[in-house]
């Protein structure tokens, strides 16, 4: 069993506008991608759970050429808000890395 | 047909080698380009219309451009200048402009192009049903634009209509950083698909290229591709790397939405010419049925004073849960009673940060529940409706901070360590995002105001 972090060489999450937050996973190889592609270790569903959302207010796409997924939502606190501790929304992916690819 | 785009960096301050820019050159760019803002660095600069990257940073890459535009006399365009895009930030760039000029003797035309929007203007839109939210920014209403500091977001058309004017150097207020790179090229007829795929590629300079850098990248257009490299010869770029630049702050990778449509590039292919150099085909573009420009807006939340310290004893910090509403009902009363009839619960907020157990995530920390470490950092934030009121809520707000009554413990102890003395650190304003809209104008210029002047 290998988890998302280590078949990517890149995990990230930043802001896509102040009020939309975004997670980038890339995957180190076409084999790496492939695996993760067949098993959908990143579910609407968790990404919902995970970060308290809606599921069909979440984005989940595959992109082949990038080798990635790419993860959108709205962002739990909006940007600047009072009780927003990431202001550009950088260390939020962290609950991700953990995840497990069958 | 070609056409080469040289983009100077990511943001305009944040640097490029000296060399890369002689390389960039040597290359004969169509025309150069740079953006020099964004909303990611937070409210604070589209509210207060300062700059994030300092003075001498921005002179020091303008400095570089001017003199490299002036020898190849190509346009340069600049865009967002002085972060937020606001008419004080081009205000601020074209006086930076006008000294490098003076010092290095170049003369050329400028256009100062304003983006910063009227209330009036945004009441009669708002009032026409034409402005609505991008998801999931909340509605605004007449008072939201009264209150906030609003720009609009350029296309390519004011840029395109200044340069047409004889504009040598185009100084724009808030643009789509993508209009910076695909005004000359879908002028000079380029498919607007690559042109636009290409432009958003160069928007963050060499952040796409291996390993990513503050520098320069280039864009070689064609009819039926466009080629792409990093200028350092010593830096590198792969078909993964440029198709992943479609990711780096969007929602969607496929569908990048402009004001005047969407660049799809689901059918977008990337081919290695080399390892240091991507082709791309098949990108396309869909012009929208409506055009429509976003509005960005700031708006004053109040003032705000910070507190730092740190926490030791375990005792403390599995109690705080317990300790701090309380205080949070203490600190409530005491303003109460400290500023009758001057400040309500809503004027005021007070919030602590637990570093350590939760400081970063919050509410949605998964570990939480496994108890913080050996220690923890704390962040108090008091803000109030005035710095002097913040400041003097935060004074008692720091002492109680410091005295939590711990339930171990029989008689008064010091429960939160400052590094600081006095503890109170003044912040200033703090602002908000209040609009992330969209609005449909008539025209794609009515909403900016060009001035050509000579320097």
């Amino acid at each position: 069993m290998a988890t998302l972090f280590d078949l990517c060489s890149l995990i990230r999450s930043k802001n896509a506008g102040p009020f939309v937050l975004t997670f980038d996973l890339m995957f180190s190889s076409q084999e790496n991608y492939e695996r993760a592609k067949r098993s959908r270790p990143l579910t609407k569903r968790l990404l919902a759970q995970t970060y308290g959302q809606q599921e069909d207010d979440i984005t989940l796409v595959y992109h082949d050429h990038a080798l990635a997924i790419k993860a959108s939502m709205p962002r739990p606190i909006f940007q600047g808000e009072l009780q927003d501790g990431d202001c550009y929304g950088g260390q939020q992916y962290v609950p991700l890395l953990q995840i497990e690819v069958a | 047909m070609e056409i080469r785009v040289l983009a100077a960096t990511g943001v305009l301050g944040a640097g490029f080698k000296v060399e890369s820019l002689s390389r960039g050159v040597a290359l004969q760019p169509t025309f150069i380009a740079c953006d020099a803002g964004s909303t990611d660095s937070g409210p604070a600069y589209l509210g207060s219309g300062k700059t994030k990257l300092s003075r001498e940073a921005c002179a020091r890459d303008l400095r570089l451009l001017l003199k490299a535009r002036d020898a190849l006399r190509v346009p340069l365009i600049i865009g967002s200048c002085g972060t937020s895009g606001r008419d004080v930030g081009v205000e601020w760039m074209a006086e930076l402009a006008r000294e490098i000029a003076t010092e290095e003797r170049l003369h050329f035309k400028a256009a100062l192009i304003k983006s910063d929007q009227s209330t009036a203007y945004l009441k009669r839109r708002l009032a026409e049903n034409r402005i609505r939210p991008l998801f999931p920014a909340p509605a605004i209403s007449e008072q939201v634009i009264e209150s906030s500091h609003i720009v609009g977001m350029m296309g390519t058309e004011p840029i395109q209509a200044a340069l047409a004017n004889g504009a040598e150097v185009v100084l724009a207020g808030r643009a789509s950083d993508s209009a910076l790179y695909a005004a000359i090229p879908l002028t000079l007829g380029a498919a607007p698909g690559l042109a636009w795929h290409a432009a958003k590629t160069l928007e963050c300079g060499a952040a796409c290229a291996v390993v990513p850098a503050a520098d320069c990248m280039f864009a070689t257009i064609r009819d039926d591709h466009f080629d792409i490299e990093p200028v350092d010869l010593n830096a590198r770029c792969t078909p993964q790397t440029i198709a992943a630049h479609t990711l780096y702050e969007n929602a969607n990778p496929f569908l990048l939405t402009e004001p005047s449509g969407v660049i799809d590039t689901e059918q977008a292919e990337y081919h290695a010419l080399s390892d240091r150099l991507v082709r791309v085909t098949g990108s396309r573009f869909r012009p929208a049925a409506q055009y429509t420009i976003k509005l960005e807006g700031s708006q004053l939340v109040g003032y705000q004073t910070i507190v730092v310290g740190g926490i030791r004893d375990p005792y403390i910090i599995r109690a705080l849960d317990a300790l701090l509403p309380k205080a949070r009902a203490f600190f409530d009363t005491r303003i109460a009673d400290l500023f009758p009839g001057q400040l309500t619960k809503k004027d005021y907020d007070i919030n602590y940060r637990i570093y350590g157990r939760d400081g970063v995530m919050g509410q949605l920390e998964p570990m939480r529940a496994s108890g913080a470490g050996y220690e923890v950092g704390v962040l108090i934030t008091i803000t109030a409706p005035t710095q002097e009121l913040a400041n003097k809520i935060a004074t008692f707000v720091s002492h109680v901070s410091a005295h939590l009554p711990v339930p171990e413990y029989q008689g008064i102890i010091s429960s939160l360590a400052y590094p600081f003395s006095p503890p109170e650190l003044p912040r200033g304003a703090v602002y908000r995002f209040s609009v992330n809209h969209v609005v449909a104008p008539d025209d794609p210029c009515e909403m900016f105001r060009t001035e050509l002047v000579e320097v």
